[in-house]
């Protein structure tokens, strides 16, 4: 359920050993923590997702696991190697993708991606890895003439081609259009299933849930609840959340009497929308609509959705995850 | 071509060489510009012959027969200018001496400093006593030379082929490396194996690449435009010319080893070149500093890169003559590459 993620011992044995490990990050900008004392652990094998909203401190994170930040306190240890010791021979099994990386504007996409994989001693055919982000009929194209989804999926195409053992994705599909997104969870999702580990960042939920075996919701550079994604929404204790508005604003029912609605386990107010997190919304809704009707209030609005992720980082922080 | 497209050095190279290939403008200044300069300053100070320099008498009584004797001399060219104009013209250099007749008695007026107006007065000089009639004591007769080697073109040229080198060196490479910085590329290289010194080694060798053409061509535009040529080999020239180049690239390598944004180091670069352009010896000859500066001066790279350029062409200099320079070059070259290496910023 909701847990820390914290070392043990018992399981580790059993478990295959960690991909990364890290304890008490901490990275400070001046007067920002960026990183507040992050524990974390990701399977080998596993896709694992770093879910949070801008700011959170998702970039700062992955940046000091691939070697490229000095955290201020904290250890880190991927693929059983630390980056004072084993830093070349980590840097060959590693596919990292930065989250905003211009590439050589006059290099062709073939050419950028044949650079990138002549730095390694084993990898992938150039015309492969192309083929597998779709960029096949535009490998002749110069990097300045790609559009801004095609360029994130050459950047993609570059930390492939080493066929790493470990891929690091910092916000792989925004800026994507749906079906280019579709495409790279795919593509994530192959990869992943070779028994290749994954850590990418998101803000989107569904990204998460789809691609991801365990998530950690993240927030003011502090992990708030680590699980899988249904472990998480589980953890609402309900699977549906009720969204309602009423047309005059107000004048409608106190936090206690929603409540003691059936089937309610969790009220939530913010600009004048009340969410309920319900267990079964055919239960909640009559009775919902009949406490109105009696107090004479009338709906504006009314929706209903399964709980997810983004419900999840709600119940956290009162907040939303993105803006919409 | 396989086992290249696995060498990251060869790869990184040929990125470079793409890169500049692919940029217009860079090309332009790194061919062309070097041509159009030593066209301008070959047309302006190209050998015309004798020289004639102007000369104004001011109106009055007798001008019109000093102006008739000034007439015959070989060298001089002779206006007549109102006397209210006379001392402007003289300022601004549109004559370079005045005559204002006096009856039995001219006074030459002029600039003792100006070379023009020491040469403007001894003829003007010679031509008014002879016509006054005096009589030479001590025959003489002239043999002129004009030696091919010798003249100002020719000691342009290799002055502009270093200069060339210390600025294809200092602008090809800081803005690339400082748009690779701010676009995080630099990041992203650094998070493959990728050797730090292969980066920084590819951009000396893709110099190379475009070094041959660049040579070539303002070779070749000099000795058809102004008939200047190689007294030595064109291998050690050539040779000489690729040090420089290494060199230079080192300098603009560590120029640009920590600078954040373009203003940043394109103000670093005319730090580090104008001096050289000043004090190197290319448009004129760095004798002209005085003494105490001279050690600085021979130290500097780009001195020493000319002087070795300047010995293999007017001289036909051997290369192992030219070794004490080009040892001057080449600490340069790698003192810079070894700090740039060292203190190189890839975020
Ligand atoms: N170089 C820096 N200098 C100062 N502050 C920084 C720097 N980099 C990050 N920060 C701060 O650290 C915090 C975490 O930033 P980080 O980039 O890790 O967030 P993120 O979760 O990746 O956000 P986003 O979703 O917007 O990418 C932010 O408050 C940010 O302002
Ligand atoms: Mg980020």
């Amino acid at each position: 359920m909701l847990s820390r993620s914290s070392p043990d011992p018992d399981l580790s044995s059993a478990l295959p050993p960690a991909a990364v490990r890290c304890r008490g990050l901490i990275k400070r900008y001046d007067d920002v923590v960026a990183v507040d004392g992050l524990d974390l652990e990701v399977r080998s094998g596993e896709c694992f997702g770093l879910l949070g909203p801008n700011g959170a401190g998702k970039t700062t994170t992955i940046e000091i696991l691939e070697g490229l930040l000095e955290p201020d306190a904290g250890s880190v240890e991927v693929l059983g190697l630390t980056w004072a010791h084993g830093a070349r021979a980590l840097r060959e099994r590693l596919g990292v993708q930065l989250q905003e990386t211009r590439l050589a504007d006059k290099l062709t996409v073939e050419e950028t991606v044949r650079l990138f994989r002549s730095f390694y001693r084993r990898g992938r055919p150039v015309q492969e890895v192309l083929e597998a982000v779709q960029l096949t009929e535009k490998r002749r194209s110069w990097v300045s003439r790609l559009s801004s989804g095609q360029r994130q999926r050459l950047a993609v195409a570059c930390a492939l081609v080493s066929e790493p053992d470990l891929l690091f994705l910092d916000e792989p599909t925004t800026g994507l259009d749906p079906q280019s997104r579709r495409s790279l969870w795919e593509l994530i999702e192959r990869f992943r299933a070779a028994g290749r580990t994954v850590l990418l960042t998101t803000h989107y939920m569904e990204e998460a849930a789809r691609l991801c075996d365990r998530v950690a919701i993240m927030d003011h550079g502090r992990i708030l609840a680590l699980g899988t994604p249904a472990e998480l929404v589980a953890s609402l204790g309900a699977e549906h959340v009720l969204e309602f508005s009423l047309a005059d604003g107000g004048g409608g029912l106190s936090d206690a009497e929603l409540r003691a609605l059936p089937g309610v386990t969790r009220v939530r107010e913010s600009n004048g929308r009340i969410a309920l997190t319900v267990r079964e919304v055919h239960t909640t809704v009559p009775a919902l609509l009949d406490e109105l009707r009696r107090r004479g209030a009338s709906l504006a609005s009314l929706s209903t959705h399964h709980a997810t992720l983004e419900d999840v980082f709600m119940v956290l922080t009162g907040r939303r995850l993105r803006d919409e | 071509m396989s086992r290249l497209e696995h060498a990251p050095l060869a790869q990184l190279t040929l990125a470079r060489i793409r890169e500049f290939g692919r940029e217009p403008e860079a090309v332009f200044w790194t061919f062309f510009f070097p041509i159009v300069l030593a066209f301008a300053l070959g047309i302006a100070f190209r050998e015309r012959g004798p020289e004639r320099v102007w000369v104004g008498v001011q109106a009055g009584p007798g001008a019109r027969a000093l102006a008739a004797a000034l007439q015959g001399a070989d060298n001089l060219r002779v206006r007549v200018l109102e006397p209210a104009v006379a001392g402007e013209a003289l300022r601004d250099g549109d004559v370079a001496l005045v005559i204002v007749p006096g009856g039995a008695r001219v006074t030459y007026r002029y600039d003792p400093t100006r070379p023009e107006s020491r040469l403007a007065r001894l003829a003007t000089d010679d031509a008014l006593q002879r016509a006054a009639g005096r009589r030479d004591r001590v025959a003489v007769s002239e043999e002129a030379v004009e030696e091919r080697g010798s003249r100002y073109i020719d000691f342009l040229i290799p002055g502009l082929i270093g200069l060339n080198l210390l600025g294809t060196g200092l602008w090809g490479v800081g803005y690339t490396v400082v748009r690779m910085r701010t676009g995080k590329l630099l990041k992203r290289l650094l998070a493959t194996p990728m050797r730090r010194s292969h980066f920084l080694l590819s951009f000396m060798l893709a110099r190379l690449g475009f070094l041959a053409a660049e040579l070539a061509l303002l070779l070749f535009f000099a000795w058809v435009a102004f008939g200047v040529g190689v007294r030595g080999s064109l291998a050690t020239l050539a040779f000489i010319a690729a040090l420089g180049a290494f060199a230079f690239t080192g300098v603009g390598l560590l120029v640009a080893s920590r600078a954040r944004t373009l203003e940043g180091v394109s103000g670093l670069m005319n730090l580090a070149a104008v001096p050289m352009w000043v004090l190197s010896g290319i448009f004129f000859s760095a004798e002209h500093f005085p003494d105490v500066m001279q050690p600085f001066i021979r130290a500097l790279p780009l001195t020493a890169l000319v002087d070795a350029l300047r010995a293999v062409m007017l001289d036909g200099a051997p290369l192992a003559a030219t070794a004490g320079w080009l040892g001057i070059v080449a600490l340069w070259g790698a003192g810079c590459f070894g700090a740039a290496l060292a203190m190189f910023r890839w975020r």
